[in-house]
């Protein structure tokens, strides 16, 4: 089997049983940007000259036990709003041009101690705000399945690299399903984690109470294996998590005779592309041949998911964003008049268009009149849709999703109209409102050959049923096949 | 009805954003805030009376750090990204006192 | 003219005595280089997160208590956005919508009598850091040393229609926390700061006129002249018929004026929301018993119980009972001596002497109160002379000396050795026979140059009582 080809789990069990070396393992995966990158455009930055200085550290330490995990000696990709100690971290904006973080991302910490090596930053939506990966200040990314296509977003790059196999695997951040998202649009799957399971330490903040940085890969192993590695309380973040239970591995039993699927039904009625519907339907088929009950539900919040999400993101999205202004760290105007004048002018002409339509919205929601009416009134609706999914686990294990209405838009037609670019995230919000763990699996493919993923959504804390169900479900679908395979028509 | 957004509240916004826009850059951010507005209005609909904001999923509290020493002295890596530093501090435009 | 009554309101930030910010593990230590006590965190950089010090809570929980406020036993922080370059998230981490303490009230003393003073809430926030203007270049420099330092700010409600209340307000607020021991509330260094919120009346109006919050104000004196300025300029407002406008103003001390804070960039809309990055606090039922339990005696139950138990004047007590450690020196130097009265008179007279000799702060007195009882009990028994005593005690007050071997090393005890006495007495009668001559005419005021001279020779180290006695008795010998 072509190493390039090999999943992130299987590498490592090559390398550990000595038929290859870490390098090799670094080499492929440069080899592959080497051929695709210029077409696919998944990378900010690349570290080619400390990945192979790493390499043979790594392959050191594995030798003598330093490093003993199941993910030692694999390459990853990270994306670029997560610190990197020493390196650029852009969020994909201007206005973080120069900017070195002296610090480092604590899941950066978790990744170096698991032997992994970090081979360069992703591109992504300006400060993960968007869906197709467009709104980055340096460039593209194309879908490596077709280069005419967006790869989804923010985690557009993350997700591409994956795909083109210019990474084993990759760090993604998800605040709305960017994660997932891109996961679909590009064939390799992505779970975003119970909120509080992975550390935010060191992610530059989008959405505070959303944001949650989770593993993209190849298969599900790949993703759980990965989670693994950077879950787990970190006392820098306050709203970490203690959990107890973190051998996510352990999940992937592949029995899911007897367990429960809810299927919002609301889901499926309208705005939803005809391939994306069939190709989901067909999952329902074959987790009911695999012994799985399927059942159909309502969910009467759905038309408020997207308002709830959106009042809430873009408000602590504005606050957050306060603090570029040139006057710490990135970038400040050339020219100016006065304080506030530096404040406008850098802000400006730092922030991409989508990035500053979300400050401004932000602002607005939470001036003075209009923060009952819009903010609080968002959040009782974040409350009431916490009520519907709580009331839903208490009958179902597991509930399923599309993980996008439709498959990889077409490069420039999504910016047009955002408002109907967000309501592409219908799917993917309340997942992140309500903090729930869900993972994107690819599941068919449309005419064209674009990929499709089934989102498997799973009550706090039970990424261990999603995994088992995605697991279980990828065993029966089989082999998904890789852009090259795939009909890319690049 | 949604909120009309007229130029002194995107004047407003402006200020509270630290944002300047003018032209046809201004004119398109007020249709798109109007048109957002417009859209989220839909959150009328739902009857939220009684219901608390949830601002935290979680109901942990008291996550708390004890009061001792741990940081030394980081100026230099902190004043490393500075766009502007003079005698181990941030230079701005001069404030008024 | 019309009769004007001023109605005034605080909000008074108070810097809390944590060792470390609020939010991080960096000192707050005063001074240092400047930006040396700063980290991600408090210089707001991208991807780093607050993380709460539980001391920060403790302190604010014991001040509301001793400030008789409620509890919001489910309190939250949220976040006051403006841009300011003191600020580097661009927004401060505070309380608005749920507070850790409100409704609570404290007494004070004004020539008027007593009169309580309500509070309408108490809150946690972080402090901002440093602006300085720089000499040689038309820019200011930020130092964020300050920057995340734990505080307190106590927000009265409009209950003070005086300079005279509202300094008794502040100085109550002072000492409450001093005695707490979650701040040293020094104006001069900031760790005390006030707002003035103000508005004036017609006397026997139930409505509130136009206020104005004014900024600035660092010493006591300060307050009472932008207090009164602030007043005379609201009444020639109104009486020239011009409405008084609602804003914030900066006192200039030197100038002894006030100026207008507004631009059109500070839109004062502060967009407050719940941060969230930091989890809810939930203070327990046990948790505020404990912290009662834990509150130490104030001020006014001491001075009642130094009258009552100790026998001291009231102003005695008063005085004593200013400064907590002080009061505390003075508690346990009058068990060691076992006697109170002795103690306190010694306090009033040396210690605060000196105190106020060297400008020092009462809390930066630092001797061993067995030395003082030491020393004390060597007076009382008349080993050394009043006038050595008080010496040797700047020596204890300054380096904390053992006065006793001190004493002892130097010479200055008395002597009781009566040989020694009585041929001194002899040698002195017999080197001054005119003087002698007189004395034993019946001239007895010759007698006190006789023991000035005696004590001389001795260096003090005999008691007059004791000198006088001797000389009595060589004199009628020599009759």
């Amino acid at each position: 089997m072509d190493l390039e080809k090999m999943t992130a789990l299987a590498l490592a069990e090559k390398i550990k049983q000595h038929q290859i070396s870490v390098v090799d393992g670094v080499k492929t995966v440069f080899d592959q940007i080497e051929k695709k990158e210029d077409r696919v455009h998944a990378y900010l930055d690349l570290y080619k000259k400390e990945a192979y200085t790493r390499a043979k550290q790594v392959e050191k330490g594995i030798a003598d036990g330093t490093y003993t995990g199941p993910l030692a000696g694999v390459p990853i990709a990270v994306k670029d709003n997560i610190c990197v100690q020493g390196k650029p971290a852009t969020c994909a904006s201007k206005i973080l041009e120069g900017f070195e973080p002296q610090y480092q991302a604590e899941v950066i910490d978790r990744l170096e101690k698991a032997g992994m090596i970090i081979i360069g930053k992703t591109n992504m939506d300006e400060f993960a705000m968007g869906s197709t990966t467009e709104t980055s200040a340096y460039g593209i990314t194309r879908n490596p399945w077709n280069l005419e296509h967006v790869p989804g977003g923010s985690s557009g790059g993350s997700c591409a690299a994956v795909a083109a196999g210019e990474a084993y695997m990759a760090l993604g951040s998800d605040t709305g399903g960017s994660i997932r998202q891109p996961s679909s649009f590009c064939g390799v799957t992505g779970l975003k984690p119970t909120y509080g399971t992975v550390s935010r330490y060191g992610l530059i903040a989008y959405a505070s109470s959303l944001d949650q940085i989770g593993p993209v890969g190849k298969d599900v192993a790949d993703c759980a294996a990965l989670l693994q590695v950077i879950a787990g309380h970190d006392p820098k973040d306050s709203t970490s998590q203690k959990r107890e239970d973190l051998n996510f591995m352990e999940a992937l039993n592949g029995k899911i005779t007897g367990m429960k699927f809810g299927v919002p039904k609301e889901y499926l009625a309208e705005g939803i592309d005809p391939e994306v519907k069939a190709a989901f339907m067909e999952v329902l088929k074959t987790l009911t041949e695999l012994g799985a009950i399927v059942e159909f539900f309502s969910v009467k919040t759905m038309e408020y998911m997207i308002p709830a999400y959106y009042i809430i993101a873009s408000a602590e999205a504005s606050s957050n964003l306060e603090r570029f202004d040139g006057v710490k760290y990135g970038y400040r105007a050339k020219e100016y008049e006065g304080l506030h004048d530096m404040y406008k002018r850098s802000r400006t002409e730092g922030f991409g268009e989508e990035v500053k339509r979300r400050i401004m919205l932000g602002s607005f929601v939470l001036s003075s009149g209009y923060y009952d009416a819009y903010y609080l009134k968002a959040l009782r609706t974040k409350a009431l849709i916490m009520q519907e999914f709580n009331q839903a686990f208490e009958k179902y294990d597991v509930l399923l999703a599309p993980a996008a209405p439709y498959t990889a838009p077409k490069i420039g037609e999504s910016l047009k109209d955002p408002l109907a670019m967000y309501l592409g995230d219908i799917y993917t919000v309340a997942v992140n409102l309500c903090g729930l763990p869900g993972i994107s699996v690819p599941c068919g493919k449309d005419h064209t050959g674009l990929p499709i993923g089934v989102q498997m959504i799973g009550d706090c804390f039970m990424e261990k049923k999603i995994l088992r169900a995605a697991h279980a479900y990828e065993q029966a679908r089989g082999d998904f096949g890789t852009p090259e395979e795939g009909g890319a028509r690049a | 009805m949604a909120k009309i957004i007229d130029d002194e509240t995107m004047e407003n916004v402006c200020i509270l954003a630290k944002l300047s826009l003018s032209g046809q850059e201004r004119e398109k951010a007020k249709a798109d805030m109007q048109k957002m507005l417009d859209y989220v209005e839909k959150l009328d609909e739902l009857d939220t009376s009684g219901v608390v904001p949830l601002s935290h999923i979680f109901g942990n509290a008291n996550v708390f750090r004890e009061d001792v020493v741990t940081n030394g002295d980081e100026s230099v890596a902190m004043l490393k990204n500075a766009p502007k530093a003079k005698d181990g501090q941030y230079q701005v435009p001069k404030t008024i006192g | 003219m019309k009769q004007y009554e001023t109605v005034i309101g605080l909000e008074v930030h108070v810097e809390l005595a944590t060792r470390t910010k609020i939010f991080c593990g960096c000192s707050t230590a005063f001074g240092g280089a400047p930006n040396t006590h700063t980290c991600p965190v408090c210089t707001g950089m991208p991807g780093s997160l607050p993380v709460l010090n539980k001391k920060v809570v403790e302190f604010a929980l014991k001040a509301g208590l001793a400030t008789n406020c409620s509890i919001n036993q489910y309190c939250k922080f949220d976040r006051k956005n403006y841009f300011y370059p003191d600020n580097p998230q661009n927004y401060q981490i505070s309380q608005l919508y749920l507070p850790i303490c409100h409704d609570g009230w404290v007494e004070i003393q004004t020539s008027a009598g007593k009169k309580k003073i309500r509070i309408h809430e108490m809150h946690m926030e972080e402090d901002a850091g440093k602006l300085i203007h720089d000499e040689w270049e038309d820019c200011s420099l930020v130092d964020y040393n300050r920057s995340g330092v734990p505080l307190i700010e106590i927000v009265s409600e409009p209950d003070m229609r005086s300079a005279e209340e509202v300094i008794a307000y502040l100085e109550k607020l002072r000492c409450t926390m001093q005695y707490l021991g979650v701040s040293d509330c020094k104006l001069q260094e900031g760790s005390m700061r006030a707002d003035v919120n103000l508005s004036i009346r017609q006397v026997g109006s139930d409505t509130f006129g136009t206020r104005t919050e004014m900024k600035n104000l660092n010493s006591f004196k300060a307050i009472a002249r932008a207090i009164e300025g602030e007043r005379e300029r609201q009444i020639e407002l109104l009486e020239m018929g011009r409405p008084v406008v609602q804003e914030t103003r900066r006192w200039d001390d030197n100038k002894e004026s006030s100026h207008a804070m507004r631009s059109k960039e500070d839109a004062k809309d502060y967009r407050y929301f719940p941060d969230p990055d930091l989890p809810p606090i939930h203070i327990s039922d046990q948790w505020i018993q404990d912290t009662k339990a834990q509150l130490p005696e104030f001020r006014e139950e001491k001075q009642q119980r130094y009258q009552k138990e100790y026998g001291l004047p009231a102003y005695d007590a008063e005085i004593l009972t200013e400064s907590r450690h002080l009061a505390d020196l003075f508690e346990e130097t009058a068990t060691l001596s076992g006697n109170p009265k002795k103690t306190a008179n010694w306090f009033m007279g040396e210690v605060l002497r000196l105190v106020k000799e060297k400008g020092m702060e009462p809390e930066k007195v630092h001797f061993g109160a067995k030395h003082l009882a030491d020393l004390l009990d060597m007076v009382e028994k008349k080993q050394v002379s009043a006038q050595n005593a008080k010496r040797v005690f700047e020596k204890v007050f300054d380096q904390d000396i053992d006065p006793v071997v001190y004493i002892e090393e130097k010479g200055l005890k008395i002597v009781e050795d009566t040989g020694l006495l009585k041929s001194t007495v002899t040698r002195i009668l017999d080197e001054n026979p005119e003087p002698l001559a007189q004395l034993l005419e019946g001239k007895d005021k010759v007698m006190g140059y006789f023991v000035g001279l005696i004590m001389k020779e001795l260096k003090g180290k005999a008691n007059p009582a004791g000198v006088r006695e001797a000389l009595a008795d060589e004199i009628s010998k020599r009759k």
